[in-house]
């Protein structure tokens, strides 16, 4: 929202400077985003008479000027410019100055033009930054000549409308109200005090035959509409005044009648719109529903084919206008129209913002009805609009107005007390302040007793509870008057992490313990993921949750396992020369039990690892290891196969019968596909299901009374038999024996080809309960025992 | 007789020999040269039955003296010999300190992790819960609910992910304050740090990011008390010297509503290029819950009031360790993360 300071002034005295007034709109909920001063790039720039021209001895272009700078003194000018004459006032910028040229700012000094000494520099309305809605002949080519009026010597700035401050005003979503100078201006007579001065909404109304009957069919998309009738219309330009503050707020100026509607759209936050009468078929309006395949041409020559959820503003005939976005072109004001009808009117911001979209088609009215108008400007504006028409002179106003309102307009009225209000904020407001507080801001106050009757302005139709009198008395109190207290009054409560957090937590240590850095991605990411994962048609991985408006392809689909993100970083971090590392991400995961989705979906909270660089598959088959024994799970490993692993390196993790996870290399052919050189290796676990066996607590078990015996077994086998398999068989074979654990393997020409060595260290502790150690015989055994079924089983022979 | 058992000559030449040898190999063959079987005291003892009787027991004294001597001496000997040894034993097997040590490689919790728990810490210190929602929330949790209806402009401040007419990303993690109300009774003391999505993306938003909200419900709680708790807040996470400042600004759920700012920790206040010459750094929003929102959740709103507040992570990230750009913080570059190592 623009607000030049100028304008403000009309309708509150202001006695302090721009930047004050920018604190004092910040204290009461309006920051300014932005101040500009619009003289600031334009210094030292005076009123100039020329007194003289004579031609430049040595150049053909230039006229050599002698200009009276009156105080200032008298400078001899050299310009190329043809339009100077003597007896001209011209803006002249003096030795120092600065003004605008070619985008930028140009420092004018003292110099010679072709060996002829010019002292400054006489400036055309682009180099002062301005236009001809600023000052007349401000675009003509050449230098501006200023009016004969203008005061020799005076400073530049205040003629030509530059010395003046935009305060560009961020407002809240609840302050429709506040998107218009008057609003602005209604808040700044309330924090500093003042007096609001109401522009004037006086008109004569001509007497008239002419009816133009409204019909709304839609009240609830139109719950106000007020039209009124202007004959004998001079369709001219604009005041200057006019055009200069519709310029400030990026406007361009049209002609009068169209400039009339956009001014009290900037002044009261109305948007209005003018239909050439002459051209309203049947004389009438309609507002309804578009019918289907209904179509329109819109002012900028755009058709639209319409659809019912869009509200047409309608003659006899057909569409005249798209309802709050913009008109059609069939009735617009010509150069020659003669008759207008004005249409001031409340349409519901939803349904304009749906248009909007749905058409593409945006403008000042539809972004200002998105925001919200209410009912009770509508006619005000309209009277304002029938005084600007009779101040300008550009028609007459009658007295054929139409007010169709289908909105309730009885002011609402609020009770509430002192003491609710402060047992809100916990401070005491001086009931006095409260209500002068609330009366500043235009809302009514009756006191009845402890309570205050408060009646709100019918055009804050945010405020519909006392805590929103809370908010007011409080923004204009000031903050600062609040007292931090520490809950006094309020009760204790245990706080702090859940133990699940916590275990989330420890997870997350535990791995970072490892080496892991933590990684955090998008819970989104692209389909085409899952087409370099190799991943086949039917794949449950693809069927993710598809978002409606992603921010592109790329970022579309919610993710359904998290490996590909985390494959993205492995190769993001080896493009930017970072050969090793080790990430893991813990995150969710989202699974649909439907598409479209018809309840909320399933969060599956999962971890994947990679290591990359240096380690291999045991490395990071010992994170995973490292995480089963911080939690006590029994996590077992055998071979399996994804599309994305290599087939020789890849292992299905389980948690007793069910998988719970995978892990293996990337497979060459996608490392390949990515220019990763050096191998990539993956994992990816359910956390939910890991998570709900952790152990809760550590189980303590007593030191045994006899020490444990250790010896060292190494078998050949066939390489197809894995360690695993070897594992299990050693610890089912023998009670006693506790622990087993691969320390080598050997593979040579006298093993065998085809054949490896596998040498165990196993672990033989007597029971608990045990009267005496373990005798070497018994271990002896033992050690048979196994070697036997080892025998057995794999046809392993003892080396 | 006599003549050959000066005991000097043969202590003496005992000490010659001993310190002459080098090593303790050397000096056990001149202490056997000596006092070993075949040694010069043995021979000695020998003579003694050519010796008379009764000068017999003179004579063994002196050969006692001298073996006492002798091992004395050899004793000395053997414990200089093994000081060198090991001297030099010692100085063979000196290190080079300045090599680098060995160990497991360490990783690092992510940055927004760690403020996270720092947030949690210390806010669960003054009685808080902890709770955490869906991600993917129907209308009703993330808007409705919030007093934010479906024409309500309120919605275009937050550009929403669609997932289908009802499920959306949620936009802001005020979603869990309904769903820990539905379930829970004052007083509350409530916070829920999680992810939130909004379709942006420029240098300084990204279309993912973390909040924090908190909520407390009790009777009679103030705005007084949300300031004065956020002030906890502030000279517990930047310094001990911050304070807030509130300043009046709009969300539905709460009445009033304030913007929270922090003073600037870099400057102390006086204004520098962080805070932009403000002394001031907008850090959270918060309120008084809206009365429909405790009613949404059917506590009486009479009896009941209550604060809530929410801040983005990432940015008290930012502000706590200068990151400069958002994007870092999912690009997971480990020379980026390794950074926050513990």
């Amino acid at each position: 929202m623009i607000a030049p300071f100028s304008w403000l002034k009309d309708y509150v005295d202001i006695d302090i400077s721009a930047e004050q007034l920018q604190e004092k709109l910040f204290s009461c909920g309006f920051e300014v985003e932005e101040l500009t001063y619009l003289g600031k790039d334009v210094t030292n720039v005076v009123v100039g008479k020329i007194l003289s021209t004579e031609k430049h001895p040595d150049a053909d272009r230039l006229t050599v000027c002698k200009v009276d700078c009156g105080d200032h003194g008298v400078k001899q000018i050299c310009t190329a410019a043809t339009n100077v004459f003597a007896g001209a006032k011209v803006p002249c910028a003096l030795d120092g100055a600065t003004v605008l040229h070619e985008g930028g700012v140009q420092k004018i000094k003292n110099g010679k033009l072709r060996g002829v000494a010019s002292e400054g520099m006489m400036c055309s309305g682009e180099e002062l930054g301005i236009t001809d809605d600023y000052y007349e002949g401000a675009e003509v080519n050449g230098i501006l000549i200023l009016d004969e009026s203008e005061p020799v010597g005076a400073d530049i700035r205040p003629i030509v409308g530059i010395d003046d401050y935009l305060f560009d005003i961020a407002v809240t979503a609840n302050r429709p109200d506040c998107q218009c100078i008057l609003g602005i201006a209604r808040e700044v007579a309330a924090v500093l005090k003042k007096p609001l001065k109401l522009p004037a909404l006086t008109y004569t109304a001509a007497q008239t035959d002419v009816k133009i009957p409204v019909e709304v069919k839609e009240p609830s998309l139109c719950p106000r509409y007020v039209g009124h009738f202007v004959k004998d219309v001079k369709i001219g330009t604009s005041p200057r005044w006019m055009r200069r503050r519709l310029a400030l707020s990026g406007l361009r100026s049209v002609s009068d009648i169209v400039d009339i509607t956009n001014f009290v759209l900037l002044e009261m936050g109305q948007p209005m719109h003018a239909f050439d009468r002459n051209f309203l078929r049947g004389g009438k309006i309609v507002v309804r529903r578009a019918e289907e395949g209904e179509s329109i041409v819109t002012l900028d020559e755009k058709q639209f084919g319409l659809h019912p959820d869009n509200l047409l503003i309608c003659d006899g005939e057909g569409g005249v206008a798209l309802a709050g976005i913009m008109g059609g072109l069939n009735s617009e004001i010509k150069p020659e129209t003669k008759e207008v009808f004005f249409e001031a009117a409340k349409f519901a911001r939803d349904s304009v913002r749906k248009t909007s979209r749905a058409l593409g088609q945006r403008s000042d009215s539809s972004s200002r009805f998105e925001k919200g108008v209410d009912a009770y400007t509508c006619p005000v504006a309209m009277d304002r609009a029938l005084h600007l028409v009779e101040e300008l002179g550009c028609g007459v106003p009658t007295c054929y107005r139409a007010d169709v309102n289908a909105q309730d307009l009885t002011p609402k009225t609020l009770s509430v007390t002192m003491e609710k209000i402060d047992s809100l904020l916990g401070i005491e407001v001086p009931k006095e302040e409260a209500v002068a507080i609330l009366k500043r801001l235009f809302f009514d106050v009756k006191e009845e007793g402890d309570s205050l009757l408060v009646t709100v302005p019918l055009w804050r139709e945010d405020v519909d509870g006392w805590p929103d009198l809370a908010e007011e008395i409080i923004r204009m109190y000031g903050y600062e008057h609040i007292e931090p207290t520490f809950l006094t009054r309020a009760s204790v409560t245990h706080g702090g992490w859940t133990p699940a957090q916590q275990q989330e937590l420890k997870f997350k240590r535990v791995l970072a313990g490892e080496g892991f850095f933590e990684a955090c991605n998008y819970s989104f990411y692209s389909p085409k993921d899952f087409d370099l994962f190799r991943l086949p048609e039917d794949a449950p991985e693809r069927r993710a949750i598809r978002i409606l408006n992603p921010i592109g392809e790329d970022l579309s689909v919610m993710r359904t396992f998290l490996a590909p993100a985390m494959l993205q970083n492995v190769v993001r971090n080896v493009r930017r020369g970072n050969a090793e590392g080790r990430l893991f991400e813990l995150a969710n995961a989202y699974l649909a039990e439907e598409l479209p989705l018809k309840a909320l979906p399933k969060e599956n909270k999962r971890v994947t690892l990679a290591v990359w660089g240096e380690g291999d598959f045991f490395d990071l088959k010992g994170a995973v290891e490292a995480i089963a024994e911080s939690f006590s799970l029994r996590l077992t490993f055998e071979r399996g196969e994804k599309p994305f692993l290599h087939p020789g390196k890849t292992a299905l993790i389980r948690m007793g019968e069910r998988e719970v996870g995978w892990m293996g290399e990337l497979h060459p052919s996608i490392a390949e596909e990515l220019a990763l050189e050096k191998p990539v290796y993956l994992a990816e676990l359910d956390y939910d299901v890991l998570s709900r066996k952790f152990a809760k607590d550590i189980v303590y078990h007593n030191l045994p009374k006899f020490e444990s015996v250790q010896r060292d077994l190494a078998v050949v086998v066939d390489e197809k038999v894995t360690c695993a398999e070897l594992e299990n068989a050693i610890l089912r074979a023998c009670k006693a024996a506790k622990k087993a654990e691969l320390f080598d393997v050997y593979r040579s020409a006298q093993v065998g080809a085809g054949k490896k060595s596998m040498a165990f260290r196993i672990t033989f502790s007597p029971e608990e309960t045990a009267e005496k150690p373990l005798s070497p015989e018994a271990v002896d055994g033992f050690f048979h025992k196994i070697v036997g079924n080892l025998a057995h089983n794999f046809g392993a022979e003892l080396r | 007789m006599e003549e050959q058992i000066v005991q000097e000559d043969i202590v003496k030449a005992a000490q010659e020999e001993a310190e002459k040898a080098e090593g303790s190999r050397a000096l056990y063959e001149v202490k056997m040269k000596f006092l070993g079987r075949a040694g010069i005291v043995t021979a000695m003892l020998k003579k003694m039955k050519e010796i008379a009787p009764e000068e017999r027991p003179s004579f063994g004294k002196k050969v006692n003296a001298i073996r006492e001597k002798l091992e004395q001496g050899f004793a000395a000997a053997e414990a200089r010999v093994k000081q060198r040894e090991l001297a030099a034993k010692l100085e063979s097997e000196s290190l080079d300190v300045t090599m680098p040590g060995k160990r497991q490689k360490r990783g690092a919790l992510h940055p927004v992790t760690r403020v996270k728990n720092e947030l949690v810490d210390i806010f669960a210190g003054m009685g808080f819960e902890i709770f955490e929602g869906p991600e993917i929330e129907n209308d009703y949790y993330n808007f409705t609910a919030l007093n934010t209806p479906a024409d309500h402009p309120a919605r275009d401040m937050q550009d929403t992910f669609y997932l289908s007419e009802e499920y959306l990303l949620r936009t802001q993690t005020s979603a869990g304050q309904i769903r820990f109300m539905e379930e829970h009774r004052p007083p509350i003391k409530m916070l829920s740090p999680g992810r939130v999505f909004r379709s942006d993306d420029d240098a300084t938003h990204s279309p993912m990011f973390h909040q924090m909200e908190g909520l407390v419900v009790d009777k009679n709680v103030t705005l007084c008390d949300l300031q004065g708790m956020l002030d906890e807040f502030a000279r517990t996470m930047f310094s001990s010297s911050s304070k807030t400042r509130l300043r009046p600004s709009y969300f539905p759920f709460t009445e009033p509503s304030v913007e929270v700012d922090v003073s600037c920790a870099a400057c102390g206040g006086k204004g520098c290029s962080l805070c932009k010459g403000t002394g001031w750094i907008e850090v959270l929003g918060a309120g008084m819950v809206n009365r429909r929102v405790l009613e949404n959740c059917h506590i009486d709103p009479d009896e009941y009031t209550g604060f809530a507040f929410g801040m983005g992570i990432e940015r008290i990230a930012m502000l706590k360790y200068g990151i400069n750009n958002i994007k870092l913080l999912t690009e997971n570059d480990v020379r980026f993360l390794e950074q926050f190592k513990d």
